[in-house]
């Protein structure tokens, strides 16, 4: 049985200035809404945010972005935030632009007790700069350290109260290498359902990854409504 | 030619260089388009690296979830046979070389196929995505873009002056002018599309061009 707390503002009690935390989601899909909002009302400072994307202007990640909250920003696009880009440009936040499998990668070695790992992903490019670089079957490939967080927010559809989580279409994105790499997971759920109540067969993140439950609706706001014009052809 | 039959005539020949049974990840913008054109007899999975294997069309509204995105961050539908899965997951299979055709876009492209499309410095900070694991994992690169940039200078150079998204990475370039393949040797001429010369393309083109069997007057 993991802890069920009675509302984000106690979800997010122990994170203090200065915590480095990994929150889930690609765009808007899969980010835990109800924590982000949570630490926008806690008001910590100096934030380093591990995360794909920084929200938009105002929602999601975008919210503490605007309240100064982050001090260190780690993500792979960052090109739906204006404010983002006025941040960097003026100095304020520092950013770490890392190629989105890497950044994958790294957390999922993270949580799995990998200190590092070679990727091909961005020899020969600034991102390969200052790191090591070594030659396997002719190919180069740069030596990326893996990372890990103090706190990791990650959104799921379903929990058990074992902390047992299953996520929904797309929203899984990041969310369960997250799970693993964060020291302490809390776990914003839509749903908690009675241990049990999950087949174990279909668990996406098992229960050991998890600290803490949250049940809070979500708003799901839509970044790009794109509808079909009533052709069959794939959406690219 | 107007802009839109520009991007219809790169997207319909990117289109061709796709083959039955092939999975196929395509970038955001212009290589999105290429979804549109996409045979009837030819069965292609595409793959949206935020953790989809087989996009479907554009949702009606009545079947929109917010929890079922591309990569561009559309709303969109799975196929039947469809797969979601991880972000780590979704990358091993790029970089493992298990996606069959990467289609992108780009801003320059150089003689020995080194592709910038990620950053211009001072101006823009978005980031790469997954841009850099893409080139190094699909088993074919094409890169569709306009031939020249908007003020007419050259976007297939000796040597890229933006920073790199990969090195050595491309394999074919395809424009509203012509098709190009990234040979050891360097760039081969291969299609020179209707409307221009081989010439126009020699003098639109700063890197040097090999030209031996060109297929000019291609539709």
């Amino acid at each position: 049985m993991k802890p069920i707390y009675s509302s984000a503002k106690e979800a997010v009690a122990n994170i203090q200035d200065g915590a480095t935390l990994m929150v889930g989601g690609f765009g808007l899909v899969g980010i835990p809404e109800q924590l982000i909002l949570a630490l926008v009302e806690k008001n910590v400072k100096e934030l380093t945010v591990i995360s794909n994307n920084c929200g938009v202007d105002e929602w999601g990640l975008g919210l503490l972005l605007k309240n100064k909250q982050i001090k260190k920003m780690i993500g792979s696009y960052v090109g739906e935030n204006k404010e983002f880009e006025r941040q960097v440009l003026s100095g304020e936040i520092e950013v770490e632009l890392t190629p989105q499998g890497t950044l994958a990668e790294k957390i999922r070695a993270g949580g799995a007790g990998i200190p590092a790992f070679f990727t091909p992903a961005g020899v020969g490019t600034i991102v390969a700069e200052g790191k090591e670089i070594r030659e396997f079957g002719g190919k180069e490939y740069v030596l990326e350290e893996s990372l890990r967080a103090d706190f990791a927010l990650v959104r799921a559809a379903k929990a058990d109260k074992f902390g047992n989580l299953i996520y929904n279409k797309t929203a899984q994105n990041f969310n369960p290498m997250m799970a693993a790499a964060g020291r302490f997971t809390i776990a914003e759920v839509e749903e908690i359902v009675e241990t049990g109540d999950l087949d174990p067969a279909m668990i996406h993140t098992p229960s050991i990854y998890v600290q803490g439950l949250l049940q809070a609706d979500q708003e799901k706001r839509i970044e790009r409504l794109t509808l079909s014009s009533g052709g069959s052809n794939p959406a690219g | 030619m107007g802009e839109v039959n520009v991007r219809e005539r790169i997207a319909r020949r990117a289109e061709k260089e796709i083959e039955d049974g092939d999975y196929v990840n395509l970038g955001i913008g212009m290589p999105t388009l290429v979804a549109n054109y996409i045979s009837a007899n030819k069965t292609v999975v595409l793959q949206s690296e935020n953790g989809l294997l087989g996009i479907g069309p554009y949702p009606t509204k009545d079947k929109v979830d917010p929890d079922l995105i591309n990569a561009g961050k559309e709303t969109v539908t799975s196929i039947p046979g469809s797969a979601y899965f991880n972000s780590a997951e979704s990358f091993a299979m790029i970089r493992g070389e298990h996606v069959d055709v990467a289609i992108l876009g780009g801003m320059e492209v150089s003689e020995k196929g080194d592709l910038a499309n990620w950053m211009i410095p001072g101006k823009m900070i978005k980031g790469m995505g997954g841009a850099m694991d893409l080139v190094h994992g699909a088993k074919k690169i094409i890169i569709i873009m306009d031939h020249v940039a908007k003020d007419g200078s050259a976007k297939i150079k000796k040597e890229c002056s933006l920073p790199l998204t990969g090195k050595g990475v491309v394999h074919k370039i395809i424009t509203e002018r012509a098709l190009i393949d990234v040979t050891p040797t360097g760039l081969e001429l291969k299609e020179v599309f209707d409307g221009f010369t081989i010439q126009d393309i020699i003098d639109s083109t700063e890197a040097t061009l090999i030209v031996k069997d060109v297929i000019e007057g291609v539709n």
